[in-house]
């Protein structure tokens, strides 16, 4: 079948060991990355794709996040100053050594932040649940004040770096340059890309031995133990895996916005990034791409609905429309955020699930 | 067709567009974007400043300052102070065809100055953003257009001293510089420690760390150990009126404190107190009060529509700049129509709009303004005003401070590299 296991005979070890192993996951998986890196480059405007650069960025970070939190059950309330680490590390090394690759930059930056994120993750050696939550607070608060008072690190007063747009390879009249990235387009390739290889990352993670010791550790830590998980060592390498996501998306944050700066990186956007993997379930790697989905969309999508509907019903001009929106705006947010939670506490990655579950046994639903 | 209610409906559609696209084949509605901060940690102060240019931009229309037919159409989004959704506001207004963008929030412009610069499109930033904006050759499309923080700092030590020769005491005063720890806090630094190796005036500084709700460490170490002679107090949110209750509690007179143009609202001075206020003096880059005629002008208007003027207006520290704001981009727009006509205005026309603005006062609502292509500040004016009685009472003229010093930093200005 094409959506279920029944008569999907796996007759090689490659089959047995595929991520999708019915028919279906695997066409959708294709149709989607078609989608993705073909339609919407081509017909997607300027300003969608914009928006679909800020979801992406979030979906890596959110992703980065859900492995810790939501696989390894270590809550982390300091993932936007991980951002920062790794925003002002790859600023750094562009600015000291110009000329290196923004790819190393980059990798610089993931590196960075996963070194600072294993270091704040020492303490969860003893401490747990909220307990570890204000102690990766004050990692937000020391990273954030290191970086103000560190002009060398900060770029002065200013508390931010402006750097060069990323290159890439192109073609122009039959000879290869060098194209410096401008349009959102550019922007675009750069980010799915990362995140594609982000989200292939943690599927392979969560299915080989440290993925399974991650969920150990989260369910019950000394039964872990007991079968002799290195309870320790499996959670520095949370903390490393999903500070690097962090670093990563900083990163690609500073060269979509072409600077660091870590007013950007700030305890509310740390908590943001929580929101988005509790509102998309934890543990799930689509659910944190819905989490980004949603807390990066809904304010714009209920901003044009409440535009037009005001304009339409109540006859707002645009400085009511302005004056009136954002509080509207605040609590329909709050409110959706509520009404999905209470629907579905387990996200919408679960709502999901529980929609392919049921077109997994239809039209038997009872059996 | 097989939908014939679908069919009329695109029938209608195609028509209604052939009439609006009819009616404005020679009018031209120029699209001004503007970010603001209206659900976020600054609406006390967004939602007062937007308002104020929402009304001086639907003056300006029913004035027809733009010329037969053309309007201004001011497209404001809230980003509440989100540097994501800041972005996404700015290419939303980009996608709406803007010719002049209308900044708010630090973190938010510099994270926009590049896109501004590559688009061609002028962006303001007020009160906030980078000093070093001033230099128009190093920021070409970013316009600080009212005093910066290094152009405060002149002032505010320019008026210390004047008042400390007026007193008719020797020497030079003891000076404390109350600060909030973040970066814009710190940015009037490098210019006050110039100013003071210059001088020769003896200052300490205090740093407040955010929020900054709690300093009285800070103010008890300027008021008892360092025996200030004045306090210069640069912070913002709900810093300010901590900072007033603290220096009063301790009985320091509070005519020797001057804040910058975040510590000077009248919310600030209602939360700490009019009485624990009285005497107390801030800078203003754009008038207090609606003692003026562009405020009687939107009053007027309200009235012709047969509303109440805003409550907002009573706040007129912050409603009066959101009409600099407004203003300053109204008269750049009309000054690129006139220069190229209002068919051709591009985003580059109005930044040339806005650096012929010359001598623009609003009436003496602002400072005798004048950008350049090299000055993006348009001279760094304030006005200090003072508590008195309840009110905000001006205390001089339009001033500025040291400017051969603030200049020397301004020519040296650029954005950080990387």
């Amino acid at each position: 079948m094409i959506n279920r296991e029944t008569g999907t005979f796996k007759r090689t070890y490659a089959e047995d060991l595929a991520i999708y192993r019915t028919p279906l996951p695997k066409i959708a998986v294709a149709v989607i990355a078609f989608v993705v890196f073909v339609i919407i480059p081509w017909q997607g405007s300027e300003y969608w794709l914009g928006i679909l650069n800020l979801i992406g960025i979030a979906s890596l970070g959110a992703l980065g996040l859900n492995i810790l939190v939501g696989r390894t059950g270590q809550i982390s309330v300091g993932h936007a100053a991980f951002m920062s680490v790794g925003a002002y590390t790859a600023a750094v090394i562009l600015r000291e050594f110009p000329g290196t690759h923004w790819i190393l930059a980059m990798l610089g930056g993931g590196c960075a932040a996963a070194l600072a994120g294993m270091f704040f993750g020492i303490p969860s050696l003893r401490i747990k649940g909220l307990y570890l939550a204000v102690s990766t607070l004050a990692a937000q608060l020391i990273i954030e004040w290191i970086i103000n008072h560190w002009p060398w690190l900060s770029g002065g007063a200013q508390g931010s770096i402006y750097i060069q747009a990323p290159t890439f390879p192109w073609i122009e009249d039959g000879a290869l340059v060098s194209r410096k990235m401008e349009a959102n387009l550019h922007y675009y390739y750069l980010i799915y890309v990362v995140l594609a290889i982000g989200i292939l990352f943690a599927l392979n993670l969560f299915r080989s031995h440290l993925g399974r010791a991650f969920i150990a550790v989260r369910d019950r830590d000394i039964a872990a133990e007991i079968i002799g998980i290195n309870i320790f060592r499996t959670k520095l390498v949370a903390f490393g895996i999903a500070s690097f996501y962090a670093g990563v998306t900083g990163v690609l944050y500073t060269y979509f916005y072409s600077i660091a700066n870590f007013e950007s990186f700030t305890l509310l956007i740390s908590i943001q990034f929580l929101a988005m993997c509790i509102i998309g379930g934890l543990g799930s790697i689509l659910g944190s791409i819905f989490g980004a989905i949603f807390i990066t969309m809904l304010p714009i999508v209920l901003d044009f609905m409440l535009r037009g509907v005001g304009g339409a019903v109540f006859g707002w001009d645009d400085a009511a429309a302005s004056a009136i929106m954002p509080q509207w705006n605040l609590i329909m947010f709050g409110g959706l955020i509520m009404f999905f939670l209470v629907v579905e506490p387990d996200g919408l990655a679960k709502m999901w699930r529980n929609f392919t579950d049921y077109f997994r046994v239809w039209p038997f639903p009872y059996v | 067709m097989k939908h014939p209610k679908l069919s009329f409906l695109a029938l209608a559609g195609a028509a209604l567009t052939t009439v609006v696209t009819a009616g404005a084949a020679n009018a031209r509605e120029f699209v001004l974007g503007m970010q603001c901060d209206r659900s976020g940690p600054t609406q006390v102060v967004g939602n007062y400043i937007c308002d104020g240019a929402h009304d001086y931009i639907r003056l300006a229309n029913k004035m027809g300052m733009f010329g037969e037919g053309n309007s201004v159409r001011n497209f404001e989004i809230d980003h509440g102070y989100n540097v994501p959704r800041g972005v996404e506001a700015y290419e939303r207004s980009k996608e709406a065809g803007h010719v002049s963008y209308g900044l708010y929030g630090t973190p938010h412009t510099y994270a926009l100055t590049p896109k501004l610069t590559s688009d061609k499109t002028p962006g303001t930033s007020p009160g906030f953003g980078s000093a070093g904006a001033a230099n128009g050759k190093s920021y070409p499309y970013i316009f600080p257009v009212a005093a910066t923080y290094w152009s405060q700092a002149g002032a505010a030590v320019q008026f210390v001293m004047d008042e400390w020769k007026a007193s008719g005491q020797s020497g030079l005063p003891k000076v404390a510089y109350l600060y909030y720890d973040n970066p814009a806090g710190r940015e009037p630094l490098e210019v006050l420690r110039d100013i003071q190796g210059r001088v020769g005036f003896e200052m300490r500084e205090y740093a407040v760390p955010p929020p900054g709700v709690d300093m009285r460490p800070q103010v008890l170490d300027i008021v008892r150990r360092y025996k200030a002679d004045w306090v210069i107090n640069h912070t913002f949110g709900k810093a300010p009126a901590v900072s007033i209750k603290e220096l009063s509690r301790l009985r320091f007179p509070m005519n020797r404190v001057i804040g910058f143009v975040w510590a000077a609202a009248e919310i600030d001075m209602q939360a700490a107190g009019w009485e624990a206020a009285e005497g107390y003096q801030a800078l203003q880059f754009a008038g207090v009060g609606q003692n003026h005629k562009v405020i009687d002008e939107i009053k007027a208007m309200y009235a012709e529509e047969g509303k109440p003027p805003p409550e907002k207006m009573n706040v007129s520290v912050y409603y009066n700049r959101g009409v600099f704001i407004g203003a300053l981009h109204a008269r750049a727009i009309v000054n690129a129509i006139e220069a190229v006509g209002a068919e051709n205005v591009t985003g580059d026309d109005v930044r040339r709009g806005f650096e012929s603005i010359s001598d623009f006062t609003l009436g003496g609502f602002m400072p005798p303004l004048n950008l350049t292509p090299e000055d993006h500040e348009g001279g760094g004016w304030v006005q200090v005003w003072q508590v008195r009685g309840g009110q905000w009472v001006p205390l001089t003229d339009w001033m500025q401070g040291y400017r051969d010093v603030i200049m020397e930093h301004v020519a040296n200005a650029e954005p950080p590299k990387g």
